[in-house]
């Protein structure tokens, strides 16, 4: 077990470090880091020896090294479009893209899981179907499109809800949040809806989908012909064998809505890293382009660890340190 | 279990042999052939739904690629616009006319037209992207399966972490890169290829992996061991043999990413790093139409919308009904 | 005559499909007395496994039971309400079937799947079925019993984990276990076992055995009578030396002549020709006509019924001649 840990370890820190160099060509070559650091009216030799004075002259390993100890540390220069340092902006954006991100994910989790659970247990009936059509229309309407149709109906058709910025916020130290007030529920509620329609349908379906495939097996058919009751099969056997391989592929779903916070905020004008990380990207700025890559790399490889060793936790045929027993 | 198929099995001990003669073997091969095909044809005229879908997505994509001639207007040609059409409310309203069916936007272009035509760029993406995708993870797939060893080991830790984040995510970065690293007026003409090749490059890994299993099981078999000893060259192996095995559960997921592909282009052209206003995509002609939303102007974004999700919709429930169709277990 | 413990009259099977109603067990009867072992043997497909799942009432849909009866002691069961017929399974009828690792969910000790199930039918505290569980490892044949009870299904051999399917089945001391080819994924070896350990329950505890399988030598070994189904009906069913030293339907015939033998003359292996028909293709008259060496034309348009003769009886019109046909149920 340990030697697993660690081998997943390494492989996270391999993972952490090729972003890493991702972003770093980024930063270096597509950018110009000079650039991010002084004015327009800076002399040609002043560069030069701004140049030899940053050590961008060194190998390539050595700036790598540089490049990951200051990115370790937040720093990541300036921003091209704001000229301000790109860690204090990622830090004001970040609590508005995590509490929407997290309202998203319980909402998608909450509704989606329950559905899936019952579309799986009633295949026929008329409320499955509706919501089976219902996740199709999820799965398929584009995000924007899910905000825009929002927007419209209750913005500027029915005017109850807002249709951009956070509403009002209360400030924590560096900490933003908006879910303390009225205001900030109202303009937070079709974000996040919008936001997590895509990932409940998907949870939905995923569920549904397993639960049928557990229904089949051969040890429900003999958990029902040794006399057990349904809901000892349904919710003791299928529930139990469904939520555990669901467990890894929501896990990264849900982690993916960092990255489509990138549509929501957008469309409605959401204060957050989202947002931050698309003009950057209209703008070309490099070092916030990098900077989003790295942190959004980091978040990432640390959901796909802990998703991991969570599987093998909860699945005692991967407890024992060999290779997995024929498992699908 | 206890399903009417007997699993056909004959253990140690046995005493019941199933003789066949070749020619009974093949009767009830091209039987089953024609069953199945029966079958296919039959759950698709049975399931009202999937008819209907695919009229859909056959409407749009024909009425995508004759835009040029049944397209009422040429909303790209500045020559032919006038700020005195611009913002048009739909024929059926007040202060709209025939003339422009489904409205105008704030320059003046025709809704229908410029749906017509941004279809036409919506399909070719989506199409291009998966082929470009499925081509590129076959390819790299078969190698890795047929190699193994070290190739195996880099092309799949790539896919690995490629997995790991979302594909709207590895769009936008390559798309960002190429902005940074093209010329500013280049990048207008060549947008479609760069948004082809981002999507292609953030989809390519599924198709990789299923490839790359189906080569490593059908690998160790006889039909290729034979080959190999009898000394045909591997590449000869790898096309004409194992290619058309595995290329099953990869149709499977190129009708599946269809849609996806869509998707993903409009969302790119709606955030700004897609096609350009100069040729767009159902994606750009929402995000014109974004800004107008509050003044009232809503046919502008929500007719394109519509026909976005008509199309993304439909595409899925194509795929939904092939993934079934082909399907053993469900039969 | 005592009363038989489960009694299957004129059962009938069918399964609606696109191509219309097909019928997959069609007019099936046969008893099974108290502590009997009786042997179902066929071909895949023959109809077997589904009319073991018929009597415990796990038919999957659309399959559903179109006709006839099925009594345990004297009680019907087919047409009872699900709660019934679930305190029914388990309790009077068990079933094992063929692959133990499938049967086992994986995600829970062996020690929790016994004692849920102990639960479910008995009324004991918790220790006692904890006592219980043990002992049912025990009986089974599994060492170490109180260790192995918190172990999971994967960590099991292929003979202990059927051997646990079967302590599963027993907890309640049911008085009928329908066994669908207990031993087929299991080694040679570990058969024999298994097969010893089926017999040794069943003398010790007089439980019944319908004991589906396609081995022939299995059912030699283990079953007192033995019922042959073709195509979804009984062609012939009687005492096991008599269906087998002395088969009278054609079929029965077929198989017992393609059973290699050692010693003897050395021939070539005997085939019957052609295959079982599939479910939408049975032809009219006797399902087995267009295989028989004996078919003639009564047989290509009437269907016979089981003929008795002296200890076994055949649906074959071959007999028809020397017996009357005997109408209604079927003994031993």
């Amino acid at each position: 077990m340990i030697a697993f840990l660690v081998q997943r370890l390494f492989q996270a820190v391999l993972v952490m470090l090729a972003v890493a160099l991702i972003a770093f060509a980024l930063f270096n070559y597509v950018g110009d880091p000079i650039n991010s650091m002084v004015g327009q009216d800076t002399s040609v030799t002043e560069r030069e020896r701004l140049r030899q004075d940053l050590g961008l002259n060194d190998s390539f390993v050595v700036q790598f090294a540089r490049f990951v100890g200051r990115a370790a540390r937040g720093e990541f220069g300036l921003s091209y479009q704001q000229a301000r340092p790109v860690g204090q902006i990622i830090l004001e954006k970040v609590p508005a893209t995590i509490e929407l991100s997290f309202l998203a994910a319980t909402l998608a989790l909450v509704i989606g899981v329950p559905m899936g659970i019952y579309t799986g247990l009633h295949r026929r009936s008329w409320l499955s179907e509706l919501l089976l059509a219902f996740s199709l229309i999820g799965v398929s309407l584009p995000t924007f499109l899910i905000g825009i149709l929002l927007i419209l109906v209750f913005s500027v058709g029915l005017g109850w809800l807002p249709s951009f910025g956070r509403g009002s916020v209360v400030q924590f130290g560096w900490w933003s949040s908006g879910l303390l007030t009225f205001e900030g529920w109202r303009a937070i509620i079709m974000p996040a809806v919008t936001l997590s329609l895509f990932q409940m349908t998907l949870i939905m379906r995923l569920v549904r989908a397993e639960m049928i495939e557990v229904l089949r097996t051969d040890y429900i058919k003999f958990a029902r012909a040794r006399g057990l009751t349904n809901r000892a099969v349904n919710f003791g056997h299928a529930l139990k064998n469904t939520l555990v391989p669901v467990i890894t592929i929501a896990g990264l779903q849900l982690g993916s809505i960092i990255a489509f916070a990138i549509i929501t905020e957008t469309v409605f004008q959401w204060p957050g890293m989202g947002l931050m990380f698309i003009q950057a990207v209209t703008f070309v700025d490099i070092p916030v382009m990098a900077a989003y890559l790295v942190l959004v790399g980091f978040f990432f490889v640390v959901i796909n660890l802990v998703v991991d060793l969570l599987y093998h936790v909860v699945d005692p045929r991967l407890r024992v340190d060999r290779d997995r027993i024929g498992v699908g | 279990m206890w399903s009417t198929r007997g699993s056909g099995s004959t253990a140690t001990g046995s005493a019941l042999a199933e003789p066949r003669s070749a020619q009974a073997a093949a009767r009830s091969a091209s039987k089953l052939r024609r069953i199945f095909d029966g079958d296919l044809w039959w759950s698709f005229r049975c399931s009202p739904v999937t008819v209907a879908a695919a009229l859909v997505a056959l409407g749009i994509i024909v009425g995508a690629l004759l835009a040029p001639w049944i397209a009422p207007h040429d909303p790209f040609n500045p020559a032919s616009l006038s700020l005195l059409d611009a913002s048009n409310p739909p024929a059926w309203l007040h202060g709209g006319s025939w003339t422009f069916p489904l409205g105008t936007d704030n320059q003046g272009r025709d809704i229908l037209s410029a749906i017509l035509y941004g279809s036409r760029l919506s399909l070719l993406v989506g199409f291009s992207a998966v082929l470009l995708a499925l081509l590129l993870g076959v390819a790299l797939g078969l190698l890795a399966g047929w190699r193994g060893g070290m190739t195996d080991a880099i092309i799949m830790r790539i896919a690995d972490v490629e997995l790991s984040f979302p594909a709207i995510l590895i769009a936008l970065l390559i798309d960002g890169v190429a902005r940074g690293v093209l010329p500013r007026d280049a990048q207008s003409e060549i947008a479609s290829s760069v948004l082809i090749a981002a999507i292609a490059l953030s989809f390519w890994v599924q198709y990789a992996r299923a490839v790359r299993a189906s080569t490593l099981v059908e690998r160790n078999k006889e039909y290729v061991q034979a080959a190999r000893v009898i000394g045909v060259r591997p590449v000869t192996i790898v096309l004409g043999h194992l290619l058309p095995n595995v290329l099953g559960p990869v149709l499977v997921i190129a009708t599946v990413n269809l849609a996806l592909a869509i998707l993903t282009e409009a969302t790119l052209s709606f955030l700004g790093v897609g096609l350009p206003p100069t040729q767009p995509s159902l994606g750009t002609l929402i995000r014109n139409g974004n800004d107008y939303l509050f003044s009232g102007d809503w046919w502008i974004s929500l007719f394109p919308g519509l026909v976005l999700a008509a199309l993304i919709l439909s595409v899925n429930l194509l795929g939904d009904w092939l993934r079934d169709a082909f399907n053993p277990k469900l039969r | 005559m005592s009363e038989p413990l489960l009694r299957v009259e004129n059962l009938r099977v069918e399964l609606p499909s696109r191509r219309g109603t097909l019928t997959a067990i069609d007019d099936v009867s046969f008893t099974i007395a108290p502590g009997e072992v009786l042997g179902v043997v066929g071909e895949s497909g023959a109809g077997k496994s589904l009319t073991g799942a018929a009597i415990i009432g796990l038919l999957e849909p659309p399959l559903r039971v179109a006709g006839g009866r099925i009594s345990l002691a004297g009680r019907r069961i087919d047409n009872l309400p699900n709660e019934a017929i679930r305190r029914i399974r388990g309790r009077e009828i068990a079933a094992i079937f063929q692959d133990p690792l499938a049967s086992l969910n994986p995600l829970y000790t062996v020690g929790r799947q016994l004692v849920e199930t102990i639960g479910t039918h008995l009324d004991l505290s918790p220790t006692a079925a904890r006592e219980r569980a043990f002992s049912l490892l025990r009986e089974v044949g599994i060492a170490g019993a109180e260790e192995r009870f918190n172990h999971y299904p994967h960590q099991f051999s292929g003979g202990m984990r059927q051997r646990i399917v079967i302590a599963l089945a027993i907890a309640a001391h049911p008085r009928l276990i329908i066994a669908d080819e207990p031993t087929t994924a299991l080694d040679v070896s570990i058969q024999a076992q298994i097969i010893g350990l089926l017999k040794r329950l069943c003398r010790d505890h007089g439980t019944a055995i319908m004991l589906i399988t396609h081995d022939m030598g299995v059912i030699a070994e283990t079953a007192q009578r033995v019922a042959v189904m073709y195509a979804g009906r009984i062609v012939e069913i009687g005492a096991v030396r008599e269906v087998i030293s002395n088969s009278r339907h054609p079929y029965t015939r077929g198989l017992m002549d393609s059973i290699p033998r050692i010693g003897g003359r050395r021939e070539r292996l005997h085939q019957i020709e052609g295959s079982m028909p599939w479910l939408g293709e049975i032809p009219p008259g006797c399902p087995f006509n267009p295989r028989c060496p004996e078919a003639f034309d009564r047989c290509r348009h009437q269907r016979p019924d089981l003929l008795a003769l002296a200890a076994t009886k055949a649906a074959c019109w071959l007999y028809d001649k020397a017996q009357a046909p005997v109408q209604g149920l079927v003994d031993g």
